[in-house]
């Protein structure tokens, strides 16, 4: 096979321009403005990722005067079932504030009160985190100035497919351009990864595709990179799985309605949880009172002002997601008439909701030096946007110091050819399997088998399947042009990914966190629960586990705190207004 | 093995008459996360955008970058 192989030195690059990836080069540049910073994306940076649209709000803002840096550590702690290493919480917790403030100098501005201050709702059970964005479609635009301002080196539609690494260090990434299939070989001496959650997963009861609650294009890669490239994972058997609209893809309640006096209603309208915020045992609630007799779910607004329901539509149907109002037109449903069906998304993984992602610390270090992770695909539980930035910003400030001292690794050649021949594969074909079908397939079985609550027997039926279904996308995927090919790398993505939801689901035989690894055959074992699960890659090329202890607490937790979100369902059902 | 052809409805709409890809505008192409649009000739040499794949996410920067207001994005059918 010839060489033809586009090289590129950097100092850094970052592939993922979406939310942590566009913050951590800035940064890296701030650090140090001789530096050579590339940030790559399979998009193109003004619009990619999970905020493409913007995003209506913080979830997760630790504000002076509204909420400090230990009482929001022991939020997170004990919304994550205790398993929690408080390190990085921590430090996202004193510095977010920080953040903050740079965005709002960016031009992204925040509800303020009449006095100025910042006007932070409570929606959590114990603090008060969440700030309303008014004009939080302007995120995307807002970042991007501050990109060429920085003078970062921007590549679109090349999508990172393979991670290199050499003297036990990252050397760099291969890319492929996704309209042309041409190759790029990017050497750097620090890689920082922000290439979201892996969200096409499990597949949308409606059976498109593309329905996904997260945005499609975030289909795994950088779970799959990570563990190819040897690094851990963390708590892979922990799923995202969000109380949504039924059909449409966006998020029902919580942030935006939840303090404006909407909520969460079973069919008679009445309220089942105490709070809506979004948690394993939230979930747990959410899916036994859609299986039972007063189901399904739904979001109840019916109950507000005029005025109330008009502020709540005017946020949601403009920002983060807004085609909702088209969906609600085209069905004829009214908030002010009616309440509005929801149901559970399919599963993927995303830290801000299940802490599952690739395992950093808290200057965003994944377990191979060098190599860096931050927003939904790094393991900082509840991360959400202002996470991604701010981890983000510790990545790129980490990565320009670790660089100082190194020069970049050397790496055997041979990978990149091997990685050219595994690519290419399908375009080598004259017929065979179209990508589609594969990725139809594997989401399909993911719905089938892994879904909780988890069987044993079940899971362990998806790795035969899955083992199928990958001999069929080795030996016979077949792709015509550069955009499918694109749809067959990503197609492997997802199989890694369901093949690493399986294994890690079947390693942790207890039940933990609610919904999110319900294994029905095994209770809550408190010997042996109290740990993280790490996934790597085995000497066979299939997943590896390991337990690792959860790191002593920054923040002590009391006793009668620790079981704050178990008390999820209200006790005397309160009757609809 | 052939490959079938199966008809489907798109979500993203073009108005021709509004569409300026004859003046060299790629803003909707250029920037749509999942990359479904190009631009396409029609039969009398205009060029128009189109959406060329069934691979929609339904997030509107096509419809809100549009300068002419040329695109409007409907939810797929399956799920509408």
């Amino acid at each position: 096979m010839t060489r033809q192989v586009l090289e590129q030195e950097y100092d850094i690059v970052v592939i993922g321009g979406g939310t942590a990836g566009p913050m951590a080069a800035i940064k890296a540049k701030e650090r140090n403005r001789n530096l050579r910073v590339l940030l790559i994306d399979k998009a193109n940076v003004k619009r990619s990722g999970a905020i493409s649209m913007g995003m209506d709000g913080l979830n997760n803002a630790v504000i002076p005067g509204h909420a400090t840096p230990e009482q929001y550590t022991k939020e997170i702690t004990i919304a994550n079932d205790g398993i929690c290493d408080q390190a990085a919480v921590y430090r996202y917790a004193a510095e977010c504030y920080g953040i903050i403030e740079e965005l709002d100098s960016f031009g992204i501005r925040f509800q303020k009160d009449q006095n100025g201050e910042y006007d932070v709702k409570k929606v959590h059970h114990i603090g008060t985190y969440v700030l309303p964005m008014p004009n939080g479609d302007t995120v995307k635009k807002a970042l991007y100035r501050q990109l060429r301002k920085a003078r970062i080196n921007i590549i679109n539609r090349f999508m990172a497919t393979r991670l290199l690494t050499g003297e036990g260090r990252v050397a760099g990434a291969i890319c492929v351009n996704t309209r042309t299939s041409e190759f790029l070989v990017v050497r750097a001496k620090a890689v920082i990864m922000g290439l979201g959650a892996a969200g096409r997963l499990g597949l949308p009861t409606s059976g498109y595709l593309m329905g996904t609650y997260e945005n499609p294009t975030n289909s795994g890669e950088g779970y799959s990179m990570a563990y190819h490239a040897g690094a851990g994972l963390a708590n892979l058997e922990c799923y995202q799985i969000n109380p949504l609209i039924k059909d449409y893809n966006g998020p029902a309640c919580a942030y935006v309605a939840g303090p404006m006096g909407g909520y969460t209603a079973n069919a008679k309208g009445e309220r089942f949880i105490e709070c809506d915020y979004w948690s394993g045992q939230m979930m747990q609630e959410f899916f036994d009172e859609l299986q039972g007799g007063k189901g399904p779910v739904f979001l109840k607004l019916n109950h507000l002002a005029e005025e109330t329901v008009a502020e709540i539509e005017r946020v949601l149907h403009i920002v983060e997601r807004p085609t909702r109002g088209h969906f609600h037109a085209g069905r004829g449903t009214d908030y002010r008439k009616q309440m509005i069906e929801m149901h559970i998304s399919e599963i993927g993984f995303c830290s801000g909701h299940s802490a599952s992602g690739v395992f950093v610390d808290e200057h965003a270090r994944t377990t191979i030096p060098g190599l860096y992770a931050a927003g939904d695909m790094a393991n900082v539980p509840h991360n959400y946007m202002l996470g991604a930035f701010t981890n983000g910003a510790f990545a790129g400030l980490d990565a320009a110091e670790f660089i100082a001292d190194v020069d970049f690794a050397a790496f055997d050649q041979g990978e990149v050819d091997a990685e050219r021949t595994r690519v290419l594969a399908p375009t080598k074909r004259d017929d065979g399997i179209p990508p589609n079908q594969i990725e139809y397939k594997t989401r399909r079985l993911v719905n089938d088998y892994l879904q909780p609550p988890k069987v044993t027997a079940k899971m362990e039926l998806a790795q035969q399947r899955f083992e199928e279904v990958r001999d069929d996308m080795e030996q016979g995927m077949y792709v015509r042009d550069a955009h499918e090919l694109m749809r067959a790398l990503e197609a492997s993505s997802i199989l890694d990914c369901a093949d690493m939801a399986a294994s890690a689901s079947l390693y942790r035989t207890e039940s933990r966190w609610g919904l999110y690894h319900n294994r029905v055959e095994y209770e809550r074992n408190d010997e042996d629960w109290f740990c993280h699960t790490i996934l790597t890659k085995g000497e066979d090329g299939k997943p590896a586990h390991a337990k690792r202890p959860v790191q002593p607490y920054v923040v002590e937790i009391a006793e009668d705190e620790k079981d704050a979100y178990y008390k999820q369902r209200v006790n005397s059902t309160v009757a609809a207004e | 093995m052939p490959l079938a052809q199966t008809a489907t409805t798109v979500p993203v709409i073009i108005n021709k008459d509004l569409c300026i890809a004859d003046k060299g505008c790629t803003v909707c192409v250029d920037v749509c996360p999942l990359d479904v649009l190009r631009i396409a000739t029609t039969d009398d040499g205009d060029k128009t955008a189109y959406m060329k794949f069934d691979e929609c996410w339904y997030c509107m920067p096509c419809e809100a970058d549009c300068p002419t207001d040329a695109v409007t994005v409907n939810l797929p059918y399956l799920l509408k």
